[in-house]
């Protein structure tokens, strides 16, 4: 019995070596710093050029003496931030894959409740949270469900868009290969998925923390949106400021989180180098 | 290795291996496949007009004819993936699409890997459709990558293949199905023509240690006669069977000697001659 030989060559991936990959990540990370270092120059010259009084707008330089200044204050008060919008966007992402999988599953759900889904992003879900406070007090859960609706529509979208682009082709042929309903879903349509989940997921992620700061403007006692109304109220623009890098910073931790998972969870995914 | 054994040929020497895996349990009866007067329509558009075909147990049966011929919808219709407006379509005792479905496996033009899957767990794919657990269905996989000379390829991702490499990753996970009938739509359409012609010859090696009933459609008229041993002519929409030709070319020799014998330039332009008509 004559084995079959290959006479192709296949397009080997060579592993990038150590040094190329460094000055892959810095060529990608480069400009964008170089604009950050920039502006934040331009920033504080301005405002000294101009000499701006701090309790309208803080230099740079200030907004960093006042967070070491005030480093155990603003780290507490982070931390409750940061509590309410892991747990709100936890809830999101749950909730939000498990409807998105029982409107995938359910042909009259998706019909009925789909389009109700789509025409609710028309109220704005800030002005839901006075609401919330009135409800559910001053503690944790008004600013958690602030969050859960902040980050709940982009993951729903996700999922059912990813579910139902899938090739139909790959299905004709998961069916000729006697895979079952479930085998399907799990073998095909949810790994398929997954790229537009996670797509749906990052946006989510971005969302979170403002939808925090949103609910603690609404009615709160502690947490960095707490602590920048109280800072306004006694005009420390710095410490405003200073509640703003911790905000942003906080998103994009969790920005980069959610992409760190996708692309140890898809590496098939990554487009391009 | 006697888990390679079990993967010979039916008529090998092991009676108890022979046809335990990869070659399905089915009543050795002559006809593998028998169409009656099939027609098909989609809403106005007329696809397939009285098709009748009988088809042998592990005979190889080519479907040629231009572009929108409803070749594909023939292979659908048989697959059971539809069922037509008028006629029957029999695989054995198998009538419903639904019985027909079980039956037969249906290679598609684009080799549809799955791109979070490795070569091996590609072609093992029907395996754990079946309900085998993820290990077992590789370590039955693994002989025929070794026998089809893919050995060293089982961890690759689809990304990390050739073309041609991906397509006999295709055609294995097609040939793990353990159906005895094997329907090619096109499977080599979108190679260039060098790995196409390694292909077809690699196709033939590997239909020659696993037999299995062919219905290969496609719009290469050489491919057909190559590695067919009937092929049919449909005509161009509203498809119908024009011509049949038997070619039983002798296959003991270099492609080349086969593509240029005068057998074979005959029977080329009777088919050529068919589908201008």
């Amino acid at each position: 019995m004559s084995k079959v030989v290959i006479e192709e060559t296949s397009n080997e991936t060579t592993p990038q070596s150590q040094p190329a990959n460094v000055r892959r990540i810095l060529g990608r990370l480069g400009p964008p710093a170089l604009v950050v270092v920039l502006t934040l120059v331009v920033w504080e010259l301005v405002i000294r050029a101009l000499d701006v009084p701090t309790y309208i707008w803080a230099p740079p330089s200030l907004i960093a003496q006042t967070i070491r200044e005030n480093y155990g204050e603003l780290f507490g008060h982070a931390g409750v931030t940061l509590l309410e919008t892991l747990v709100g966007f936890s809830f999101a992402v749950a909730a939000g894959l498990a409807f998105g999988l029982f409107l995938h599953f359910s042909t009259w759900a998706k019909r009925s409740l789909y389009p109700l889904l789509i025409a609710s992003q028309s109220i704005p879900t800030v002005v839901l949270a006075p609401v919330f406070v009135l409800v559910l007090g001053f503690g944790l859960w008004p600013k958690v469900a602030v969050v859960t609706l902040f980050c709940f529509f982009p993951v729903v979208v996700g999922t059912i868009d990813g579910l139902s682009s899938v090739d139909p082709e790959y299905i004709r042929m998961m069916l000729t290969l006697d895979a079952t309903r479930m085998g399907i879903f799990r073998r095909v349509e949810f790994p398929s998925a997954l790229p537009q989940i996670f797509t749906g997921t990052r946006v989510a992620a971005t969302y979170a923390a403002i939808g925090a700061v949103f609910g603690e403007w609404a009615g709160s006692e502690s947490g960095l949106g707490w602590q920048m109304l109280q800072a306004k109220g006694r005009l420390d623009t710095p410490l405003v400021f200073a509640d703003i890098v911790f905000i942003t910073v906080m998103a994009l931790a969790l920005f980069g989180a959610v992409s760190l998972v996708e692309r140890l969870t898809i590496p098939w995914a990554r487009k391009g180098g | 290795m006697a888990a390679e054994a079990s993967f010979g040929p039916p008529h090998a020497t092991q009676p108890e291996a022979a046809g335990a895996r990869l070659t399905p349990s089915m009543a050795a009866s002559a006809a593998a496949i028998e169409l009656r007067q099939v027609h098909q329509r989609f809403g106005e558009v007329v696809a397939l007009v009285d098709v009748s075909l009988t088809i042998d147990r592990h005979e190889r049966v080519g479907i040629v004819g231009p572009s929108g011929c409803g070749k594909s919808t023939l292979l659908s219709a048989i697959a059971g993936l539809i069922q037509p407006n008028k006629g029957s379509i029999a695989i054995g005792d198998a009538i419903t699409p639904e019985e027909r479905l079980r039956r037969c496996a249906l290679m598609p033009q684009r080799d549809l890997l799955l791109p979070w899957r490795t070569a091996i767990d590609n072609a093992a794919i029907a395996l754990e459709n079946r309900g085998v657990r993820r290990g077992e269905a590789r370590e039955r996989a693994r002989p025929l990558f070794e026998r089809f000379g893919l050995a060293k390829f089982e961890q690759r991702t689809p990304a990390e293949l050739s073309g041609g490499m991906r397509q006999r990753v295709a055609f294995l996970r097609t040939l793990m199905a353990q159906k005895d009938i094997l329907l090619l739509d096109e499977p080599f359409a979108a190679l260039d023509s060098i790995t196409r012609s390694g292909m077809q010859e690699w196709l033939l090696t590997a239909l020659q240690q696993e037999p299995r009933t062919v219905v290969l459609v496609t719009h290469d008229v050489d491919e057909a006669l190559l590695l067919t041993q009937r092929v049919m002519v449909i005509s161009a929409r509203p498809g119908r069977i024009v011509r049949t030709l038997v070619t039983d070319l002798a296959r003991d020799r270099p492609r080349r000697e086969i593509v240029t014998s005068s057998e074979f330039t005959a029977l080329k332009e009777s088919a050529l001659e068919a589908l201008e008509s």
